[in-house]
């Protein structure tokens, strides 16, 4: 009866957004290659001039030759995966514990009354101010830094799920008691979907904190790995080097973000971006 | 479709409530008999809500006795539906306590064909306009074993015009799900069209003013005879009538 233009409205919307979307495609993929480029002219006027000593300031040409020789070596590559190995175990020992601490914390008001100062103390603790003990306790190898991503991301990821329980609209639980939902099942049908959203942008930030930790971790505990590579290259004076895997970590990063970025696409949580 | 052979019905007896120091509701009285559509009118902050929640039993009288028999299911003003999940996973919320799958199934099909939203069925409740989310709501209210509804403003965020269909559209789900209604509005016209009877309601510390039998066959148009009696009778009572304010 009153589906009269619904349809129409909803059809007609679609069409205008994928419209825009078409007229901006070229300028998202253009505007950035022009940065891009400009960057390059800067850097490579930078070398040109001498404005820093050559020792200090590898040029363009020997960025991409030391890329090629990391490549070949295989350096760069077991680096790359050392990293990505670290930050992974680090990301998901911190997510599965924290997701659960931040859902309890979130429901129960003596709960957080208790360990809310703590968290807040811990997460402006800078991880960093962990390394010597993570040294000491877990000596050289994986377990120092996955121990500092931990230390890095749990705290402000529970915090973030706590508040997004918190501040879930009370309706939801009002319905959710109109319909039965109780217990276990009000938790995992209705106050974890509530903010599942808020989830997946906690879990990226943790993300983002988490890359940024693993360089400075492994220029101490580690053998390995992309943070460890830059170290060795200033060791050796070989800034090329260095610079190469400074593109690596941000590309890398940029990388594993976007994908991160895909959950945020689910139609489960659509709803949580779009208001 | 359950059988109701008891008389499901809501009542409360000497009821008292209030708010810190404030008195919101003494010695209220109400009974409502099953399969009736009673209206609450009154004005702003005398306790409509309250009296729904206490309905619900989402709070407790200080004073009092509450009775309700049956599932007692609310519909909200907006954003009822859980914005995760899809119209058709919504609805089926209210068909929890069906065991059997094929049944559920069939008796989503009929609730879709009710309320004439086939072709959102997939769809998420934000990419729904307000009155086609105030539908699916009702399917879910109505859907499965439910006895009582309890409506606060259900239509009042939706414009003049859907807000008049969906009058027609309530009405006619009732028709075929017969279901005993508790219905809170600030629109004297819904009222009129929609009750069976019409609460009154003072200021606070609130009391019934008015009962007001309305007993014109359903559904009635804006224009019929009785609705504008019954408007210009709630009107007088409510003291918004020219002699009362020019
Ligand atoms: N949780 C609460 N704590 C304190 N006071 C409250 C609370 N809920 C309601 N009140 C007060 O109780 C009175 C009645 O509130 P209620 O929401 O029932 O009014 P209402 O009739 O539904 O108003 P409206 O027509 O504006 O929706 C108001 O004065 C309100 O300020
Ligand atoms: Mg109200």
């Amino acid at each position: 009866m009153a589906s009269f233009n619904a349809e129409e409205t909803l059809a007609s919307v679609k069409k205008k957004q994928a419209a825009t979307y078409k007229g901006n495609r070229w300028r998202v993929f253009v505007l950035p290659v022009i940065v891009f480029f400009i960057i390059i002219l800067i850097w490579y006027c930078l070398v040109h001039f001498n404005i820093f000593p050559s020792y200090a300031m590898p040029s363009p040409g020997a960025v991409v030759k030391s890329f090629r020789e990391d490549i070949m070596s295989g350096n760069l590559l077991n680096d790359m995966v050392a990293s990505l190995w670290r930050v992974a175990v680090g990301f998901i020992l911190s997510a599965v514990l924290g997701i659960p601490v931040g859902l309890w914390l979130g429901q129960h008001i003596t709960a957080r009354q208790a360990f809310l100062p703590l968290l807040n103390f811990a997460r402006f603790l800078s991880p960093l101010a962990w390394i010597p003990f993570a040294i000491l306790w877990f000596h050289i190898g994986d377990k120092p830094a996955v121990f500092l991503i931990f230390m890095a991301t749990f705290f402000p990821l529970a915090l973030a799920v706590m508040s997004a329980v918190a501040t879930i609209p009370a309706i939801y639980f009002r319905v959710a008691k109109d319909y039965n939902y109780k217990g276990f099942e009000l938790i995992t049908k209705v106050t974890f979907p509530a903010v599942l959203p808020q989830i997946i942008t906690a879990l990226r930030v943790s993300y983002g904190i988490s890359w940024i930790v693993i360089v400075a971790a492994e220029m101490v505990g580690c053998q390995d790995g992309l943070g460890y590579g830059i170290w060795e290259a200033r060791n050796g004076l070989r800034l090329d080097s260095a610079a190469c895997y400074m593109i690596v970590i941000g590309l890398l990063g940029m990388g594993i973000d976007r994908f991160l970025l895909q959950f945020s696409k689910i139609p489960k949580v659509r709803w949580g971006y779009e208001r | 479709m359950k059988d109701k052979k008891y008389a499901h019905r809501l009542l409360l007896q000497n009821v008292s409530l209030s708010y810190g120091a404030m008195p919101v509701l003494q010695h209220l009285n109400l009974t409502v008999h099953s399969g009736e559509f009673v209206v609450i009118v009154g004005p702003s902050g005398c306790g409509k809500t309250t009296i729904l929640n206490l309905l619900s039993g989402h709070i407790k009288p200080g004073l009092g006795v509450i009775s309700r028999e049956g599932v007692v299911r609310t519909v909200y003003q907006q954003d009822g539906l859980f914005p995760w999940l899809t119209v058709s996973e919504n609805i089926s919320m209210g068909l929890r306590s069906l065991k059997d799958a094929v049944q559920r199934e069939k008796e989503l099909q009929s609730l879709f064909d009710l309320i004439h939203l086939e072709d959102f069925k997939n769809h998420y409740p934000h990419e729904l306009s307000g009155g086609m989310r105030q539908r699916a709501e009702l399917a879910r209210a109505l859907a499965g074993d439910s006895d009582i509804l309890l409506m606060d403003e259900p239509f009042s965020a939706l414009d003049y015009q859907t807000r008049l269909r969906m009058r027609y559209e309530l009405v006619r789900l009732l028709e075929k799900r017969p279901r005993t209604v508790v219905f809170v509005t600030h629109d004297i016209e819904e009222a009129a069209q929609l009750a069976d009877r019409v609460l009154v309601l003072s200021k606070r510390p609130t009391t019934i003013l008015q009962e007001l039998q309305i007993s014109a066959p359903k559904p009635r148009d804006l224009t019929d005879n009785e609705v504008i009696n019954a408007m210009k009778e709630i009107l007088e009572r409510l003291g918004i009538l020219k002699e009362n304010i020019v």
